[in-house]
């Protein structure tokens, strides 16, 4: 039997990745995955307790976090390709002025 | 003994996948590095009777997240990442940070002691499949959160659409200013 404490501790671990991740990298999408790794890091937390307490609630919010994460990465990623676009279009318009 | 082997081999794999996934200097690594990663959260959960969990996050984390993830990676061209400042001035400032809430928390951890058991044993849910058991709870005491996150579901899909859909305005910007010969092949490649 693993103990709780195993689980906590890879969880906080998994946290912190995912914080250092979000503070150091610049690249958008890095951001985003490193806020997936939190995510994940506070899954494995409830998981093991909703074990170690005999109840499914944890794995019901778990449930519901996935929900959330997967709405996440859709609303980021789109922001992410509307921003993009934007600055592509800008540079289309720097070349468009420069021929006259 | 072959549990604890199983979860230091799935702990060891998370962690150095991890580490690799924010330091790797290529993005598409990166999200291969996680790849990697999700499929041991999921060995993890089948270490703690989560069966269903342990589905769910094979099919929509490895499966649609991150193809998500993948699929804007090629769309928005790597050589040009879309690059924000970063929260904190200085990479090693935030590795620091981390660092120390990473202890603060490992430190708190004796300190917990676990609250009221609930109903599911492993038996109650051994005998009517994890499946089940997640389904009755969803579908009953779970009910309206269980709505709301088909609403929150229902928001993202019409906000990415939103989101990504062509600008009407700066096309037809575009399509005056330049040659429209060559901005059709550029319009249909969006």
């Amino acid at each position: 039997m693993i103990p709780l404490s195993w689980y906590m501790a890879l969880a906080a671990i998994l946290f912190c990745i995912g914080v250092c991740g979000f503070l150091t990298r610049r690249n958008v999408i890095i951001m985003f995955l490193s806020i997936e790794l939190m995510l994940n890091g506070v899954n494995l937390n409830l998981v093991a307790l909703s074990h170690f307490l005999d109840s499914v609630r944890g794995q019901a919010f778990t449930f519901f976090i996935i929900t959330v994460a997967a709405a996440e990465a859709a609303i980021g990623l789109g922001i992410a390709i509307a921003l993009y676009r934007s600055r592509r279009s800008v540079h289309v318009d720097t070349i468009n002025h420069l021929k006259g | 003994m072959f549990l604890q082997l199983f979860f230091g081999y799935c702990a060891l794999m998370i962690i150095t996948s991890g580490i690799l996934a924010i330091s790797l200097r290529n993005p598409v690594h990166c999200v291969l590095m996680v790849l990697v990663l999700f499929f041991h959260m999921a060995g993890l959960y089948l270490t703690l009777n989560a069966e269903f969990l342990a589905a769910v996050q094979i099919i929509v984390y490895a499966g649609a997240i991150l193809v998500l993830y993948l699929f804007v990676l090629f769309l928005v061209s790597l050589r040009e990442e879309l690059h924000l400042t970063a929260f904190v001035p200085n990479a090693w400032l935030g590795r620091i940070i981390a660092a120390g809430l990473a202890v603060g928390l490992i430190a708190v951890i004796p300190a917990f002691t676990l609250g009221e058991k609930g109903a599911w044993t492993i038996e109650a849910i051994r005998e009517l499949t994890h499946t089940k058991a997640m389904g009755q709870e969803l579908y009953s005491t779970y009910l309206l959160p269980f709505e709301i996150a088909g609403l929150i579901l229902l928001v993202a899909l019409i906000g990415g659409l939103v989101l990504a859909r062509r600008d009407e305005g700066t096309g037809r910007e575009g399509a005056d200013t330049g040659d429209p010969s060559q901005v059709q092949p550029q319009e249909a490649r969006r």
